[in-house]
């Protein structure tokens, strides 16, 4: 019995630490349980060094790394968000980071109002960037953002409405393929010229920056942090479920099937642009989420959130991670954006021939990704 | 329909995402014994008469062999019976109320006819008890199959299909790992979970080794009784072990009928068709 490999090992840990429904529901998928054991594990972990130690400590994790890895999580529920439309449903979008950023944007709207008259210029109501333009009030749609609940509310419903006007028109037309990826990057090139205009009221090209506090809680403060962190390790595990949920149901068997034989399923009677429609909706819900969870730990969201070439690393981060496993899109992700971080820290000019040299090279020897690597070695070592 | 009720029925039909309803709102009224007329049934293309006046009675609980050479108009019938292709002239019934010419296709396929094309195509990434599932007749909006598993009846009627095709030991197979001849019986099954009264099937045996040709002979004669079977077939000693009575077709026009014997002796035939 040398079935206990390294990956077996992390699942039987994860199984003391997650409730016990998890694994009535995902029993068999051993890869998606030890998945979510190592998240449970690091949202453990990485707070209590952060907390516990010294700063001068050997083992003391900085605040830095610690939004560094939260940043990552987010990026990682993109990268779910983005598995579930194009590994499972066979939609190619590159678009998906302008619902992140949407999402991102509906919770910076939040932070501005939260900074109140502790702005540069000291105006009760208006952000800084209004009164610098000479606006006299506060535009209609900036009405509600005040109020955490509706800025929450604004971060799924925001991202998930255009999704399915988009999917509407998209879908009901039957458009498909390389047109589908191709009308999703003018979409977010659309989102991303009309949000750098000053006269759309997001703060033009600097974005929306300067945050204070949220729901009262400094930004800055560890505490505060911490619970950032945690809440995007939940929000990751909570997406990766949902995701799961839906896979592993008949409706996800349509959807892959859709994927596979898009004519013969229809002919079986299901409405394709139904499922197309709803599972990019979803998807797009996700992303906002995510963005949401990043803009307050990087403290900023601007219009360069918005540029086609984010949503094209997002479905790189997929492909790297083995896109139609979801954890391995979350894999992707955070192993991706730790190679940019590095990379652009010490050769920042390599970075984009360092990224298409990986695409390259994962897509000639891993065509299943990292995920497909992990799961042949795991077999091999079950079959001994 | 003014625009903005047409617009609310297409909103309805996006979000609910069903096409096909669950019970069967229209069934054959078979209470005559036969369940498709089909009478001077003409269709042409481009004055080229691709049936021409043709008739076609087909018995309830019948397995039917249709045969006839390249251009016989074989396909376009199955095509009319399916309602893909309108003839310019004729009426076509299922039973005794059913007029299939004011129905689309997919209503057609509702009522109870399913067809088998030539080529197998099933799910091969799917195994072969999500292949019966996907088709099996019932919910098919988005709500329904994301939160509401099987019926009991529904996973009864898969163990049944299963056993008629004889796949029972590859359930949890990806079909794509089927044999060519295993395929055509699970397209064949996931036709059958839709419980059809008339099922149109083309050249099921082409490519099969003799064996799995063997095998098909009998579910295909095992089907008849419950359903009424119309085979399309140029192989003819499996003709020859199915059917109870053959039409032959030719230039779009029933040349002969009859059991296969008679048929084969028929002057006629041996002309056009068995001649060599």
């Amino acid at each position: 019995m040398s079935r206990s490999s390294g990956i077996g090992a992390i699942a039987a840990a994860g199984r003391l630490l997650a409730p016990p429904f998890i694994f009535r529901l995902f029993g068999s998928d051993r890869a998606t349980v030890a998945f979510l054991s190592v998240l449970v594990i690091l949202a453990i972990v990485v707070p209590v060094l952060h907390l516990a130690f010294p700063p001068d400590s050997v083992l003391h994790l900085s605040g830095y790394t610690m939004t560094l890895i939260g940043k990552y999580l987010t990026y990682a529920l993109l990268a779910v968000a983005v598995d579930l439309v194009w590994g499972y449903c066979g939609i190619l979008s590159l678009g998906h980071a302008a619902f992140f950023a949407l999402g991102g944007y509906a919770m910076g709207m939040y932070l501005m109002r939260q900074i109140g008259p502790r702005g540069v210029y000291g105006h009760p109501i208006l952000p800084d960037f209004m009164v610098f333009l000479n606006w006299k009030e506060l535009p209609w749609f900036w009405y509600g953002f005040d109020m955490f609940w509706f800025a929450m509310l604004m971060v799924v419903l925001v991202p998930g409405l255009l999704a399915f006007v988009f999917g509407w028109f998209a879908f009901r037309s039957r458009v498909s393929g390389v047109y589908l990826s191709i009308i999703t990057q003018a979409l977010t090139y659309a989102l991303m010229l009309a949000f750098f205009r000053n006269e759309m009221g997001f703060g033009g090209n600097n974005g929306l920056t300067d945050f204070k506090d949220i729901l009262g809680f400094p930004l800055d403060a560890p505490g505060t942090r911490v619970a950032l962190f945690l809440a995007s390790a939940v929000a990751l595990a909570a997406g990766c479920l949902a995701c799961r949920y839906i896979t592993n149901s008949r409706a996800g068997r349509v959807v892959q099937a859709i994927r596979d034989a898009e004519s013969r399923t229809r002919f079986l009677g299901y409405r394709v642009e139904s499922y197309k429609l709803w599972i990019f909706t979803f998807s797009a819900m996700l992303a906002g989420i995510a963005g949401a969870l990043y803009v307050p730990q990087v403290g900023i969201i601007n219009p360069s959130e918005f540029q086609p070439i984010n949503s094209i690393e997002a479905v790189i981060w997929v492909a790297v991670g083995g896109r139609g496993t979801l954890y391995g899109a979350a894999l992707g992700a955070v192993l991706v954006n730790s190679a940019k971080t590095y990379f652009t820290a010490a050769w920042p000019e390599l970075w984009l021939y360092a990224l298409g040299a990986l695409f390259v090279l994962v897509t000639l020897l891993l065509p299943r990704g990292v995920a497909g690597l992990i799961e042949r070695l795991w077999w091999r070592e079950g079959a001994k | 329909m003014n625009a903005v009720t047409r617009l609310r029925n297409g909103w309805r039909k996006a979000i609910n995402g069903g096409g096909c309803g669950s019970a069967r709102r229209i069934a054959p009224d078979v209470s005559h014994g036969t369940i498709l007329y089909l009478e001077d049934i003409t269709v042409s293309f481009d004055g080229f008469k691709a049936l021409d006046a043709l008739t076609l009675y087909i018995d309830a609980g019948e397995l039917r062999c249709i045969i006839g050479p390249n251009g016989a108009g074989k396909t376009t019938l199955m095509d009319v019976i399916t309602g893909k292709t309108r003839p310019d002239a004729g009426s076509a019934w299922f039973g005794q109320t059913i007029d299939l010419l004011a129905l689309t296709e997919p209503e057609i396929a509702e009522a109870g006819i399913g067809r088998k094309f030539q080529k197998p195509t099933v799910f091969e990434r799917h195994t072969v008890l999500e292949n019966l599932e996907l088709a099996a007749a019932g919910k098919r909006s988005v709500w329904g199959t994301l939160f509401s598993p099987l019926t009991p009846a529904q996973r009864e009627r898969m163990d049944e299909v299963l056993e008629i095709t004889r796949l029972q030991g590859r359930r949890h197979m990806p079909a794509g790992a089927l044999s060519h001849g295993q395929k055509q019986w699970l397209e064949i099954g996931m036709l059958l979970m839709q419980d059809p009264q008339l099922l149109l099937v083309d050249e099921p045996v082409a490519g099969m080794t003799p064996q799995e040709v063997e095998r098909t002979a009998e579910l295909l004669t095992s089907l008849a009784g419950r359903h009424s079977v119309v085979v399309v077939e140029h192989d003819m000693d499996f003709v020859r072990a199915i059917a109870r009575r053959i039409t032959v077709m030719h230039e779009g026009r029933v040349l002969a009928e009859g059991r296969f014997e008679d048929v084969q002796n028929d002057p006629r035939v041996v002309e056009v068709y068995l001649g060599e």
